[in-house]
């Protein structure tokens, strides 16, 4: 049996922008890539996204204080 | 001098870090020191020893031949030494043994051919503009590769594999002869400058061959200067005789170099040399044995000076000492604001303010200088408008009176009303230190307010605590409008009151506000002057009053709020509080109200009429809660701990009871009808259910000394006030103490299956295993005492292991977040700008202006519609 961490109940949403969210993301809150945290090609939450270096990553997580929370991550090669 | 109006603006592009090379080791040596003699017999300095007067001085007096300036001013200057061998490096160790394994031993070319050797460079060129964080990791990666080949790709010689004996000898692993710093050496100084490169070495700053000395710097006097001992005597810096020990061995090795003495001679005294060098850079390396004065203490040598706590980085210049600061054991006084500290005179006689001499308030100054130092409101020093500073003394008073004019400086006594810092360590938020306003009281302690004590984490066991006297007006109002007591009531950590009543404040308010009390109209006012209030208009005019028609003559007339106590209310079935434009109308005020750390009324009360209302009400509050106490009196008896016979008999049973439950339990797992839980074995479920069942009979035990204790007795108001204690703890008085636990579980183990000898072996009954049927008023059997010893031993050990712990994980956490900071976008980023956080707290709420960690907008929606 294949196992997909990604389903996994504990493994929060992972999606990918798209160019012009990415560029929207990056544009509200002044950022460059190279601010934003980092995400491993390899991390299996995104294996089935066909991550490049350079996308951003969108996280659902689920938050104590807010209910859910966005969190991004630029796809790091190594 | 620096001048401020003119500051001199430079831009640091880069720093390169580089090693000494014996040319700038020679070139900045103004001394070569040949003898590990340091006075001769006149006490003067021994020219070409270790105290040289080349080197600089430290003595008043002598002038340093190399600069001429005197003491203090000579910044010092480097010496050097030739050694008579060559040494190695010990913090080089494991850079020289990469560059023995990576070069030829025959040509020293690196071991990669020429197309390799390339492509690297050039990949290493790419990594330190574009990714120098990986920099590091690919010359690791071609160093290793370098260290696995056998035969050098150049002149195809052989390579013998090279390891290192700790700390600082190399061996030919197959042969094990020893290679020596003087081969090393050579080879390294064939080393190609491209191939150091691959090494991660930069040739301009770091030559192979450097890493071993044959060179030493001195550093200069004034880096270890020696102290005069009161007996005249004179002890030397460690640094000087570690120094003097290089000194002496390398002299030694050169004589006998030179009188041609036998080689196991020159060996040993070449080891020995190389063992002071080594300690000389750092005393505390493995399998090296620390140097150490004759008295046995390791020296402190070069890396002991700047590493940990007690090092320059931690001790010097990450933290320092200052002056205009005192500590003494504090002690409680209710009578003083929640702002105040009391300081004794004794300390108001040393701790000064500078206050600067005008022609307004010369005659008000002068009268401080007159009384001196001695008699109370007086003035320490006065500072000429040159700025030198003279102490004024009994002698020297009237002749300071006579000098003063303006512009002098009065350093005077604080006196009350003086702004001072106020500290208890840890310091672990930032009301660890709060700005007070100085009281000049009678007695050796400092003062405070006991409501004052939960931020500091402080209480009156021997606790000490630091008060810091701001001398700028700088400093001042910053202290004043940052760190105020007032400014530090809603703590940003939950966002509510981190400073309420507590203890006497807590029972007493809770007291007054009970449905039942009432006194005379003129007590009641009494009261409220008590409390601090001179407005008595709002008490109602009437023989008697009610505690809460008191109580409500504080509170502001147009505040409304609707909360919810901890304690009912006598009669009342609700535990609804309702106060009604100023009035309590309904409940009591009890620690869910008016405590600190909850006190839902205080938050409110602070968000409707701001911090210095708050605060002025807290302090009435506190004031009225404790005074009423004081009028009503106060007292705990052991009879409040008696119960009626039938109560005592109902515990009985119970307990009874749950022990025949266990009974049947025991019974059941030894027949093997007790079925195992899913994921338990059978023991354990047995053991799961014991407990289960025991903390039942503690809770039904606990319920019925609840029911049947005095209501109204003292020890009972506490427990429902908040004040102190809480049920269970009369619980175990009265009734029961209840099952001893150990790491969760029954008390086991000992010795043959038995917990005591006096139990069978194996028991599982609660006796045998830590349930102590017995409370504390009726006394404990031995074997019951046995067990509460050994759960007091453990959670004694567990608070005095898990302290250090805890602060040492509380440094890391201070260290990593301390220059995180939100952005005006609700962003947490670090220094350079990372994000950590897209919205701070995920939910952008700034904790200290919310109650308890949430905003709560449908009363103010209300407010604003006119409810």
């Amino acid at each position: 049996m294949e196992k997909k961490p990604a389903k996994h109940i504990l493994v929060p949403n992972h999606t990918k922008l798209s160019d012009s969210e990415a560029k929207q993301l990056l544009e509200k809150n002044n950022l460059r890539r190279e601010h934003l945290p980092r995400i491993f090609i390899s991390d299996p939450a995104i294996k089935d996204l066909d991550p490049e270096s350079g996308d951003i990553i969108k996280i659902e997580r689920r938050s104590p204080t807010a209910g859910v929370a966005h969190f991004y991550r630029v796809v790091s090669r190594a | 001098m620096f001048n401020a109006s003119q500051p001199i603006y430079k831009k640091i592009s880069r720093i390169t870090f580089r090693t000494l090379s014996p040319q700038l080791i020679k070139g900045m040596s103004s001394a070569k020191i040949v003898t590990p003699e340091l006075y001769d017999k006149e006490g003067y300095p021994v020219d070409g020893g270790l105290m040289d007067v080349r080197l600089g001085v430290i003595d008043p007096g002598l002038r340093c031949s190399t600069c001429g300036s005197r003491l203090k001013e000579c910044p010092g200057h480097f010496g050097h030494i030739s050694l008579a061998r060559p040494v190695i490096h010990v913090k080089f160790v494991r850079s020289i043994h990469n560059l023995l394994r990576g070069t030829c031993s025959e040509c020293s070319r690196a071991m990669l051919d020429d197309k390799k050797k390339k492509d690297y460079l050039a990949v290493l060129i790419k990594y330190r503009k574009e990714k120098p964080d990986l920099y590091w990791d690919k010359v690791a990666e071609i160093i290793s590769e370098m260290n696995k080949v056998t035969k050098c790709p150049h002149c195809n010689a052989k390579q013998k594999l090279i390891s290192v004996e700790k700390p600082t000898t190399f061996l030919d692993k197959a042969s094990q002869v020893r290679v020596s710093p003087i081969e090393i050496r050579s080879r390294f100084e064939k080393i190609p400058d491209e191939d150091c490169e691959l090494f991660g070495l930069n040739p301009v700053s770091l030559r192979p061959e450097w890493m071993i000395l044959t060179i030493l710097p001195i550093p200069p006097v004034t880096a270890r200067p020696s102290i005069t001992l009161e007996s005249g005597e004179r002890s030397e810096d460690d640094l000087t005789h570690k120094l003097g020990d290089i000194v002496r061995i390398n002299q030694r090795l050169f004589e006998n170099i030179n009188a041609g003495a036998p080689e196991i001679i020159i060996e040993d005294l070449w080891d020995l040399l190389q063992y002071h060098i080594t300690t000389f850079f750092d005393n505390n390396i493995s399998q090296v044995p620390p140097a150490r004065h004759r008295s046995g203490q390791p020296l402190k040598t070069l890396s002991e000076r700047i590493k940990s706590k007690e090092g320059r980085m931690r001790r010097n210049l990450a933290g320092k000492r200052t002056n205009y600061c005192g500590r003494t054991v504090i002690s409680p006084d209710p009578m003083l604001e929640l702002y105040e500290v009391g300081v004794p005179t004794d300390m108001a006689t040393v701790l000064t303010v500078p206050e600067i001499v005008t022609t307004w308030n010369i005659e008000h100054l002068k009268k401080f200088v007159e009384r001196g130092p001695k008699d109370y409101p007086g003035a320490n020093y006065i500072i000429r408008p040159d700025g030198k500073k003279k102490k004024i003394t009994e002698e020297t008073k009237e002749q300071a009176v006579e000098e003063i004019e303006p512009g002098y400086i009065v350093e005077r006594h604080i006196m009350d009303g003086d702004i001072a810092l106020f500290n208890r360590q840890p310091s672990l938020h930032r009301m660890s230190m709060m700005c007070h306003r100085i009281k000049i009281l009678k007695g050796k302690t400092l003062r405070m307010n006991p409501a004052v004590c939960h931020p500091y984490n402080a209480d009156f066991d021997g606790d000490e605590m630091n008060l810091h006297i701001p001398q700028t007006e700088e400093a001042r109002s910053e202290a004043e409008l940052l760190l105020s007591v007032k400014n530090q009531l809603i703590s940003p950590r939950y966002g509510l009151c981190i400073i309420g009543c507590v203890q006497d404040a807590l029972a007493g308010n809770y007291l007054l506000t009970r449905k039942d009390t009432e006194m005379p109209y003129n007590e009641g006012i009494d009261l409220l002057f008590a409390a601090g209030l001179d407005d008595f208009s709002r008490l109602p005019h009437k023989a008697k009053v009610s505690g809460k028609e008191v109580f409500s003559a504080m509170l502001p007339d147009d505040f409304n709020f609707t909360g919810e106590s901890k304690a009912l209310d006598i009669d009342e079935k609700t535990k609804e509080v309702i106060i009604k434009n100023g009035k309590l109308i309904k409940g009591v005020l009890d620690s869910n109200n008016v405590g600190h750390g909850a006190g839902m009324m205080l938050r409110k009360l602070h968000e409707k009429y701001g911090e210095d209302k708050a605060i002025t009400l807290l302090g009435n509050i506190f004031k009225m809660g404790s005074q009423f106490l004081v009028k009503r009196g106060f007292t705990v008896a052991l009879s409040d701990m008696d119960l009626p016979a039938a109560a005592d008999k109902q515990i009985k049973d119970t307990l009874a009871q749950a022990e025949a439950d266990v009974d049947t339990l025991i019974k059941s797992y030894h027949s093997k009808e007790l079925r195992a839980l899913p994921g338990r074995s059978r023991l354990e479920t047995l053991e799961l259910k014991i407990m289960e069942r025991l903390n039942r009979a503690r809770d039904e035990t606990g319920k019925i000394v609840a029911e049947h204790a005095a209501k109204d007795s003292h020890t009972m108001i506490m427990a429902l006030s908040g004040a102190r204690g809480k049920l269970l703890n009369l619980a175990q008085i009265a009734g029961s103490v209840g099952q001893q636990a150990l790491r969760g579980k029954r008390i086991g183990g000992g010795y043959q299956g038995r917990t005591l000898s006096s139990f069978p072996r194996n028991s599982l009954t609660p006796m045998a295993r830590g349930f102590i049927k017995s409370s504390f008023a009726s006394g404990m059997r031995p074997d019951e005492f046995f067990f509460q010893a050994i759960t007091g031993r453990d959670s004694l050990m567990d608070t005095a292991l898990r302290t250090p712990k805890s602060g040492y994980l509380y440094r890391r956490l201070s260290n990593a977040m301390q220059d995180l900071k939100v952005e005006y976008d609700h962003t947490v980023r670090d220094v350079s700008k990372r994000i950590i956080q897209y919205n701070y707290g995920e939910d952008g709420i700034d904790v200290s202006k919310s109650e308890g960690g949430g905003l709560d907008i449908a009363p103010v929606i209300d407010e604003v519609l006119g409810e």
